[in-house]
This record gives C-alpha cells, structure tokens and sequence, in this order.
C-alpha cells in the first residue's frame, strides 16, 4: 500500500467491481488467467486469506497451489529463499505469500523473477486487506475524501491497520486510532493517523468505525490484563456506536471476538458490512492477479504488490 | 640479525599523548620507536610521507575475531588483516567464541593463533563462565594468560548480584569490566530502534530504555564496588546523559561507541536491510546527534568497531532472524575522519579516540609516540578519496551498510612492531 499511488487504487477498485460481477453469475468462471500457474505460498496458517486468493484464481480459471510452509525454516535447513527458488524453479506466473516476518516478500522480490503478491507479513502490511476495505467504503460512500474513519483496537500488532491507515489517507480520510497505550505503536502519527485517547472521541461523528482483532499477550508480552476488561473499555457496542454518524459503517478484518472486539448486535447489526468485506476481497484479489499478470496496465501493477 | 632503520619523513606527527603535532621524522629499529641520529645508517628505509599524517597504532577494542569455532565468518588472520588494512596495530577481541573464551586455556590459544599475525591481539576474556551468567570465571588465570577486560558482550548480564560480584572481584586483579548494556526483558524479541521507522516497516522495536536501564544499573555497581567500568557500544542519548553525570562525579566509567552509530540512523533498516541491523540496533537523528557532541566533548572515551563478520547464511534471511552485527575494521577510519573533516573534531582528538583512550582503557602499550615505545604506527592519507567495496574487504564478513560509499581519507601505511603490516602509498 505504501508504493501504490491513488490512482493504482482506483485502478484496482475499478477492475474488482467489475470482476464482483463475476461472483454474482450462476457460472461463476472466466478463462482469464487459464493456463496460469499460482502458488498460495502461506507460512502462516490464514485459512481466510488464503481461500480469498483461491477461489480469486480459481474464478479465474488459474491453476492453484496451496504450499503450507514452515515458518522455522532455520531449523530444517532451508532459507526462505531457497524454498522461494525451488518453487520458481517450478514456473508459476505468481506466488502469492503470507509470512509472519515483516519484509519476507520484499526478501523474496529481490531475489527471485516470479511476480509476487504479498498476502500479509508480520506487522507490517497486507495490501489485499487494504484495498478491499477501500472498496467496501467506497460502496458506501462516494468519496474518502473527508470521512472520519475510526480504528479500534491493536493497531500496534496489526498489518491491516498499516494498510488501512496508508490507504485511507491517501485517499484523503481522516483516521483516528484508539485503544489501549499498549496497542499503539510508537510514533503512529507518522503513518497519517491521529491518536485518540478514548475510543469514545475517535467513533465521535466517524463515517467508519473498523474494530482490529486483539490478543491477550504476544510473544510471552503481557498487553491487557483481560478481555472482559477490553470488551467494558474498548469494545465496540451499541450505545458507544450512537454517537458517530446515523449511517455508520462498521468494519472488521476478521475472525472477530465476538462480544471482544464487537458485540454480537453490533456485528450482525444494520451497520456492519463485514461479510461484504468478504466478497469484496475475493474480487479485489482477482483485480490484483489481473492486472499483476498484465491486465490493460500490467506493467505498472506488475511485482511486489 | 642486522636490525633495519625506518625513518618516516615529513609527515603530520599527530601524538597528543605527548601534546606534538608538527611535521616531525620518526625513527624505528628492532620494533621500537628510537631518537633521531645524526647518520642514518646504510641500508635505512625511507618513506617520503609529505601531506600524510602519522599516528600511534589504531587500536580497536571491540572486535569479534570468531576464531576458534566459527572460523566460515573469521578468523584471526584475516580479522587482523583487515585490522592492518583499516589502519589498526592491535584489536581486543571479544570472548563469545565457541567455546567460550572463559579459560586461560582458550585465551592461550588465542594468543598463539595470534602470534604471527598482522595485528596484536588481546584477548578479552568472558565475566562468566560459558558467558552463562551464573559463576565468575577465572580471572586471575585468564589475566595470567593475556587477558586485558572481561564481559558477556553479547550475553547481557541479566543478574545484578553476579555483575556486582564481578567488578570487585575484577577490582582484585586490575582488570576492567566491559558492558554490553542491555535490559533483555525490554530488548527481547525487538529488532529495531522503536520508533517511526519500525512501526512504519511492522518491525518490534528495542526502545533506548533497554540500554540505558543498564548503563545506570552499571554506573551505580561502579560507584559501589570501585571498580573500573567500560560501557560497550553505546548508541543513544539518554545512556550518554548518564554517563556525562557519573564522569562528573567522579566514577570510573569509560565509554566507546561504534562509528555506524554517529554515521548512520534507523532510516538505514528501509527495505528490510540486514546490513543495518546490530544490537544495540541504529538510532534515531538525535541520538546519532548527540553521540556526535559526545565524541567531542569527552563522554565518550573511545571509538571502536563492534566489528561482527556473518556470512550471508546469517544475513540474507528474513530480517527477523537476521544476525546482528556488521564488519567495521576497514571503515572505521574513514568513518572518523569524516568528524575531522566536518570540523566536529581535530585529527588529534581522533587520535585520542582511536589509539590513546584504548590503550589506556585496557592498560595496554601503544597511544603514543616516545622513544622506546613499540613501533606500531598508522599514516593516513586524510584526503585520499575512494569507494569501498565490500567485496574487496580482507574480512570474511561482507555484512556492511557501508559498500559503496565514498570516503575521503584512509590509512595508507600500517607498521606493528616495527613490520609493515598494510601499504597503499
Ligand atoms: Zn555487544
């Protein structure tokens, strides 16, 4: 999301609306991609993300491959570049990868040929996610251009809120951010973002309200003493919700904590859109291996996307 | 044996030890430095060193040689060739060998490895045994062998009761403590400086707390037990405030910091570079400041490498699982002299932070220039300008931020004991 200029994402906005269309057909397949080989190369477990992207290539007729990768690939032996190179050797038009260490596919681009997709690394970014949230908003609403847009909850450990933040801005929202000092990284302003102190004072008047998955603890590192604590001071519910706009959207990555992040009537509630964050990502993933495999203005979006 | 004269002639003697700074011959014969005589004797080499300047031996007190156990990263020749070759007649190195250097035995067979060797070698031997943490080591049996510091380097010190213990039992054999600052339960797991650039690339932060936690915890162990302390390392400015306050009153701390320190920031970890990652890892622009100010104003005692041979093995992975740690010995003098040519400092006071405070921090020979000191001298070339090539480096270690960069200034000449050990004249 950081190398994309407003108009690749529009670019990719357009293209997915265009293959959302697809998904609504009783035959859901185009021969697009046919004959293209992709390789899901996950070294993360995300069954999500990673049937997103599946069922993109497959609607797309591609030929897919799922390869689950070790993430202690120091122990067997074998680099994350010698794995990346075995599978080049193989020729598949992309990999796509999901990596628990930030800068894997930068790793990997600067050492292998295949066009490479990044389905989320570490803490750092996870364009697909990024976009798709663009796309839902979009639906919505006309324009980013002026909305508030709130993000509750770990932004500190979260590669969606990097995108997110990066892409709303770019497209000229304003994002607050809020929840626990332990959940919000040093210097986040620099991203764009404003820091609220409260969740109350950055929902307050928001156009989106986008609740981000917690954990307890990370990595033996104690962030909040408990959920139920988090749910009575940061959760998203109804009566915190009243005080943003009438025609709130309300956002979340997923899988949710339900009645964590979000209570049950919120997320299921007249305001939430997070299942059509879900069909918008399968076409949003379609756009980006369309245009990486040279659709009308593959050379721009071709690489490390 | 017919001994050889060396008379280096019309160079920039610069000795602030002995407060000369002139253009100045200087004589050697049988590795020392001798007085001038009336006629020279036949035979006598001469080095014609008009616009260079000539400096006491380089000495780098914080070197990883590798060698015994990972001899594929380094080893002591061709560490202390690439000692020679960046300008530097003697290097400590530190004990994280494997085994451990924990035993006169290891430090003996440093020292022999060492013998025939372009550079002196002291050997620096570990706090504790295996570097463990939990008993001392033999102090008085490594220091019988050679060893002229002790410290984890690398494994920090978590207990406080063992480094107490350590520096008065070092008080008893007159060996100074060296410190790799670190509070692990705030550094674990980071691999950055926190700050905007981590979050920026999703990368765990190590906040400057993490060292100067420790740098206070040391400072206060020093006050107590009168021992003499070296901070190792020391990269930003809240551990320099510390160490300013306790030089004030009077404690008996030293400190050094590594030149990537005052030359580069955490900007340099952009696209998930390797080669910019070390612990303590690059700063912010206002550490990097104030290290600067540090240098010149006298906190800071010493600069010395840190320098941490990996092979790409280490380094191109993942940035997390990345190795810590660059080579430094070839840029090390570049790096200061380009403080010398930004007006910051004098060549004198780099001579102080590159030769004269080491030698003193150890209780080593070298630092000056008197006859009867043993010959080991650098001549630079302060204007001399060049691209470094990584791939051209004497170290095994390709791992540095620095390929590609353009430098004015390097030594031209390296004479240890007499022998010349590097020339590019
Ligand atoms: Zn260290």
């Amino acid at each position: 999301m950081e190398q994309l200029s407003v108009q690749d994402i529009q670019h990719v906005i357009a293209a997915a609306r265009s293959f959302r269309e697809i998904s609504a057909r009783s035959i859901k397949k185009v021969p697009t991609l046919r004959g293209k080989t992709i390789v899901n190369l996950f070294f993360e477990p995300s069954t999500r993300t990673r049937t997103s992207f599946e069922i993109a290539a497959k609607r797309m007729s591609a030929d897919t491959f799922n390869i689950a990768a070790s993430t202690s690939s120091a122990t067997k032996g074998e680099t994350l570049i010698d794995t990346a190179r075995n599978i080049e050797a193989m020729n598949p038009d992309i990999i796509i990868i999901r990596h628990s260490c930030s800068g894997a596919p930068q790793l990997l681009a600067r050492h292998i040929g295949s066009s490479i997709i990044n389905a989320g690394d570490g803490a750092h970014e996870h364009p697909s996610q990024g976009l798709l949230d663009i796309m839902t908003i979009l639906d919505h609403k006309k324009d980013l251009a002026g909305l508030k847009i709130a993000i509750i909850g770990d932004i500190a450990h979260s590669r969606v809120a990097v995108s997110d933040i990066l892409g709303f801005t770019k497209l000229g929202a304003t994002v607050c951010v809020a929840g626990p000092a332990t959940f919000i990284p040093a210097a986040v302003e620099n991203l764009g973002a404003r820091v609220c102190r409260t969740v109350d004072e950055a929902i307050d008047d928001a156009d989106v309200v986008m609740a981000l998955r917690i954990q307890k603890e990370r990595q033996n590192d104690p962030l909040i003493p408990s959920l139920r604590e988090y749910s009575i001071h940061y959760g998203i519910n109804r009566r915190r919700l009243t005080h943003a706009k009438p025609d709130v959207l309300v956002m979340h990555p997923g899988p949710i904590n339900r009645g964590v992040e979000l209570s049950p009537d919120v997320a299921d509630g007249p305001s939430s859109v997070i299942l059509e964050q879900v069909k918008n990502g399968v076409a949003v993933r379609m756009a980006l291996l369309y245009l990486v495999m040279g659709g009308e203005k593959g050379g721009e979006a071709q690489g490390d996307i | 044996m017919i001994s050889e004269v060396i008379i280096l002639q019309n160079g920039r003697v610069i000795d602030p030890m002995n407060q000369t700074d002139g253009i100045v011959d200087i004589w050697l014969e049988d590795g020392r430095i001798v007085a001038p005589r009336a006629v020279a004797p036949a035979g006598t080499c001469r080095y014609d060193l008009t616009g260079k300047w000539v400096m006491p031996g380089l000495i780098d007190i914080h070197v990883h040689l590798r060698e015994p156990g990972q001899e594929y990263k380094e080893t002591i020749a061709t560490g202390t060739m690439a000692a020679a070759a960046g300008g530097f007649t003697a290097v400590a190195c530190m004990p994280n060998t494997r085994p451990v250097n924990d035993s006169a035995a290891v430090t003996r067979l440093i020292l022999d490895m060492a013998a025939n060797c372009t550079a002196r070698v002291y050997p620096v031997g570990a706090l504790s045994r295996d570097s463990r943490g939990e008993q001392l080591a033999e102090y008085g049996e490594m220091k019988a062998a050679g060893a002229v510091a002790l410290t984890d380097d690398g494994m920090p010190v978590t207990d406080s009761q063992l480094m107490r213990r350590a520096m008065e039992y070092a008080t008893s054999h007159w060996l100074p403590v060296i410190s790799h600052a670190e509070e692990l339960s705030l550094s674990r797991n980071g691999c950055m400086n926190e700050g905007p650039v981590s979050t920026r690339l999703g990368l765990r932060g190590i906040p400057t707390a993490a060292e100067s936690i420790m740098v206070y915890r040391e400072i206060a162990l020093a006050e107590l037990t009168g021992a003499r302390v070296h901070i190792a390392h020391v990269s930003c400015e809240a551990s320099l405030a510390l160490i300013r306050l306790a030089k004030k009153r009077g404690v008996k701390v030293t400190a050094e910091t590594a030149p990537h320190y005052f030359a580069l920031t955490d900007e340099a970890v952009d696209g998930y570079n390797t080669h910019a990652k070390m612990n303590p890892p690059l700063r912010s622009e206002v550490d990097r400041m104030a290290i600067r100010e540090a240098l010149a104003d006298g906190t800071l005692d010493a600069i010395a490498t840190d320098h941490a041979p990996h092979s790409v093995l280490e380094k191109e992975v993942e940035f997390n699982y990345a190795a810590n740690g660059i080579v430094g010995l070839e840029t090390s003098l570049p790096l200061g002299l380009s403080l010398v040519h930004d007006g910051l400092i004098t060549a004198g006071r780099m001579v102080e932070l590159m030769s004269c405070a080491p030698a003193r921090i150890l209780g080593v020979p070298g630092g000056r220039l008197a006859a009867g000191d043993p010959a080991d001298i650098t001549v630079v070339d302060p204007d001399r300008r060049f691209v470094f090539s990584a791939a051209e480096c004497r170290s095994k270690g390709r791992n540095t931020p620095f390929d590609g960069r353009q430098f004015r200034g390097k030594a031209v000449l390296t004479i240890m004991n007499g022998r010349v050990t590097f020339t590019d004249l």
